[in-house]
């Protein structure tokens, strides 16, 4: 275990005692950097949003109206009387002890919010990346098998032309055409309303929910890993090695499998990764046209209704979860390339 | 007085059933009341507290109205336009000191305890007064309610107080919550205020945030052989498009409170099966009115303010952003209001060379490059129509020689610039009428009011004598004198131009023609739904 540390990257299969190490040194550097990470996003966004005029009560008077008395004691009850450094020192301080706080609008605490909602939003997300990855690269493939062929143009272009459709847009004609028109699909929601449903049932009946939102999210990402895959590939098969397989004999599906495509997939994950924060950015207009419960929409309520220590919570969620997928990138970089691997554990 | 409400309510009623034999064929419920279903509806906001007696706003009623009654609800042609829920009569002493309530017998919480009128006194002292938005206005001088049985509940005023406002607050003010569950700990914090118990038609079940509140049948309610459906279901829908596709696919049967944009509303009313109907919120007017800050010393000149009334073609308004659903406005007091409106106040026709020729004679001519003077206006992000009549608003100045700037802003940026910093020249706002003046109308104009109460008069604006007339009104108890008082505001309002008064909407439902006893009161969306039902 010990003796490989130093071997030379070429050795072919990498041991998985030796990922482990690896990956827990990765693991712990990361979470002293992340910590450094947080702190900032906190500062800065809670500096952002006093920076927004209107407060949580002026967003709340809006359909309510009320004297200047009840207003005073509003913002007397949800702590808004005090200066800004003050709340920010007391979130902080709650937040050293783990703790989110309670939201000024909802009157509950944040983490509860935050919970209820955060596997919609991750079933959601993963499910679009693992859509547009899966079928982006795949597509990829096909497209960077022939560069320069007709079907490597006609993916290409198509992709394209879907990436370039706004989220609520294809939502919308989704809703036309599967849900309103066809009526296989039910419109929006997660799942069907106090249907009773458990088990398997009721994961079918989230599945059939989550496939018009998911294709719309997905479908808009997938241009990328397939214009990625394919560039890689176009790349890839002018290296020598390539040439090399070839000179070989070896059969053309096993050269575009395990050679190029294998060579073009690496750009992909770091891909995945950067990808992961905007898929986050994409759910919000998702979440809303598809009614589904998710962090996206809870961040653009707490935006609108100023409610500061609500959206620092999701943002501060979301920031893990970014931290976390970059994390697990990694780690899967260092497992596809060892180069990478042996870079990190011994810088 | 009652000669004039009924010509006017039969004007009402024509001009609705013009509006809507456009988009319908017959508006007449051929079919009878069914028992049993689940109506599903879309609602767009999520109220953060359920208490109506503690928010009194449409976006509660639309779903609390149904749990928590009040103690009467508006009605076409009962009496005074009540008709009794909680209380079966109401009656006010000469000297305006005190209301008496007779109260109905049996009635249940939804927790099995007996409602009586210590739930009613309690709720009037201890929430509508200290803590409603609207009941800390006008119930401001509520000294006590005495109870001297259990069906009687006797409210006592400390200064006179006119018969006529509380009674034309009942419906939206006095909703009754049950004593036992909030007379222990904060009003506010009480976990009921999420979960409400009351003694209507439909209990509480559940609120799944970002999906869905149900709402079940309450087998012991008082009303005989009500409520006809099982279950009220509201499923949130942020989304402004999709409540149409949801109604299309017969996800929901019902979309109220315009949750269906005008725009799509011609497409709609085509689709088989579907119906638009415009009747059900006469009693839930919304003003579009232009506020004016007189603090800019243009603004201040009547003249200025004259000249832009002048130039704002109402009918075109109404015609092109409500498409026709909406009525122009002549003053502070709505044409469907049936007790105060008077149409006898100065009007201010479309008329370009007019306001081009008070601008010019109030001093301020148009320099070489045809302006005269730049103003900040901020059109309110809460309704598209509010919108769409700021670009419009910027036009019509354009037109007589005003560089308006728009300034947009998301609700909580603009309840402040306005109503707190007073950061605007012009804005557009959709201030409500609540069936009486004295309600949330008269504090449009008064001054003296704090910097920071929203939609109030933040522009600067005095007027003694507006005031006084104000004042004067407040504590007339006659209700003819008083009415007369109101008619004079108008007049006073519509004169002098405080604001500028342009358009009168209510809302629209949208609903499935199996869905039954749609708009039977003017305000039936923020009604109990006890006789609402689902045919087939």
């Amino acid at each position: 275990m010990l003796s490989f540390e130093n071997e030379s990257s070429f050795a072919p299969p990498v041991q998985r005692p030796f990922a482990m190490t690896r990956a827990l040194r990765l693991l712990r550097r990361r979470l002293v950097g992340s910590a450094f990470v947080l702190l900032i996003v906190v500062i800065g966004s809670f500096l952002l949003l006093e920076a927004a005029p209107g407060d949580a009560v002026d967003a709340y008077i809006v359909s309510t109206g009320g004297d200047a008395g009840m207003i005073e004691l509003l913002r007397h009850r949800w702590g808004l009387d005090q200066s800004e450094l003050t709340r920010l020192a007391n979130y902080l301080w709650a937040l050293l002890h783990l703790d989110l706080g309670q939201s000024v609008t909802f009157s509950r605490p944040i983490s509860d919010i935050i919970l209820e909602r955060l596997p919609t939003t991750l079933i959601l997300m993963g499910s679009a990346t693992a859509l547009s990855f899966g079928l982006g690269s795949a597509l990829g493939i096909y497209a960077g098998a022939r560069p320069g062929s007709f079907r490597d143009r006609f993916l290409s272009i198509g992709s394209l032309a879907l990436y370039a459709v706004p989220g609520f847009w294809l939502g919308l004609v989704l809703i036309v055409v599967f849900a309103v028109d066809l009526r296989w699909l039910p419109i929006g929601g997660i799942e069907t309303i106090a249907s009773g449903k458990t088990g398997f049932s009721r994961a079918a009946d989230v599945a059939t929910h989550l496939v018009l939102p998911v294709s719309a999210l997905g479908f808009i990402y997938l241009a990328l890993y397939l214009r990625m895959m394919r560039a890689g590939m176009a790349e890839a098969w002018r290296q020598d090695f390539v040439l090399a397989a070839r000179a070989r004999g070896l059969p053309r599906r096993r050269i575009v499998l395990a050679h190029v495509a294998r060579n073009a997939l690496l750009p992909l994950i770091t891909m995945l990764g950067l990808q992961s924060a905007q898929m986050l950015g994409g759910s919000v207009v998702i979440e809303s046209v598809f009614a589904v419960p998710g962090l996206g929409r809870l961040a653009q309520e707490a935006v609108a209704g100023r409610d500061t220590p609500l959206l620092l919570g999701i943002i501060l969620v979301s920031a893990v979860l970014v931290i976390a997928i970059n994390l697990l990138v990694d780690l899967a970089y260092a497992v596809l390339d060892p180069r990478v691997g042996a870079g990190e554990a011994s810088a | 007085m009652s000669e004039l409400t009924i010509s006017r309510r039969g004007l009402l009623a024509g001009s609705a059933l013009l509006l809507v034999s456009t988009a319908l064929p017959a508006i007449g419920f051929a079919q009878t009341p069914k028992k049993g279903g689940r109506l599903v509806l879309a609602a767009d906001s999520e109220p953060r507290n359920l208490n109506p007696a503690i928010v009194a706003s449409n976006g509660v009623f639309f779903i609390s109205s149904k749990i928590v009654e009040a103690l009467a609800e508006a009605s076409f042609d009962g009496k005074d336009g009540l008709q009794p829920r909680l209380a079966l009569s109401w009656e006010g002493a000469a000297d305006g000191l005190s209301v008496t309530f007779k109260l109905r017998d049996g009635v249940k919480w939804h927790d099995g305890k007996p409602f009586s009128s210590a739930d009613v006194a309690f709720s009037a002292l201890q929430i509508w007064k200290p803590l409603q938005n609207l009941g800390r206005t006008v119930f401001k001088d509520l000294e006590a309610v005495d109870t001297p049985d259990e069906l009687t509940a006797v409210f006592k005023f400390a200064k006179p107080t006119p018969f006529q406002l509380i009674r034309n607050a009942l419906p939206a003010l006095s909703s009754v919550v049950p004593k036992h569950l909030y007379e222990n700990g904060k009003i506010e914090d009480n976990p009921a205020n999420n979960a409400p118990v009351g003694t209507g038609p439909f209990k509480f079940a559940e609120y799944k945030a970002g999906q869905y509140y149900r709402l079940t049948r309450n087998d012991a309610y008082w009303g005989k052989d009500e409520p006809y459906l099982d279950e009220i279901v509201y499923q949130v829908l942020p989304d402004r498009t999709s409540a149409a596709a949801a109604l299309e696919a017969e996800e929901i049967q019902l979309a109220a409170f315009s949750a269906v944009p005008l725009a799509d509303l011609d497409r709609i009313s085509k689709v088989p099966g579907l119906k638009v109907i415009t009747k059900g919120y006469e009693g839930l007017t919304y003003q579009l009115v232009v506020e004016i800050n007189h603090r800019r010393k243009e603004l201040a000149d009547l003249k200025v303010r004259q000249a832009i009334a002048h130039a704002i073609d109402k009918d075109f308004v109404v015609k092109t952003i409500f498409l026709g659903y909406a009525a122009t406005a002549t003053g502070p007091v709505p044409k469907s209001d049936p007790q105060f409106y008077t149409a006898d106040v100065p009007t201010y026709p479309f008329d370009v060379a007019k306001a081009n020729a008070l601008l010019d004679e109030a001093g301020y001519k148009r320099a070489d490059d045809g302006k005269r003077f730049a103003l900040k206006l901020l059109p309110a992000p809460y309704f598209n129509e509010t919108k769409q009549f700021g670009d419009y608003l910027r036009q019509a100045l354009a037109a007589i020689g005003i560089d308006a700037e728009i300034v947009n802003n998301d609700s909580a940026a603009h309840i402040k610039a306005v109503y707190t910093d007073h950061a605007f020249d012009l804005a557009v706002g959709p201030p409500v009428f609540r069936g009486d003046p004295a309600i949330s109308t008269t504090i449009l104009v008064q001054s003296g009011i704090p910097d920071g109460v929203p939609f109030s008069n933040q522009g600067g604006y005095k007027n003694a004598d507006l005031d006084a007339l104000i004042v004067k009104a407040s504590e007339t108890l006659d209700t003819l004198a008083r009415t007369g008082l109101y008619k004079e505001f108008q007049k006073k309002v519509a004169a002098d131009l405080p604001l500028i008064n342009v358009a009168e909407w209510s809302f629209i439902s949208v609903a499935r023609d199996t869905v039954g006893n749609i708009a039977n009161n003017p305000r039936w969306a923020v009604s109990n739904w006890a006789d609402t039902y689902l045919a087939g």
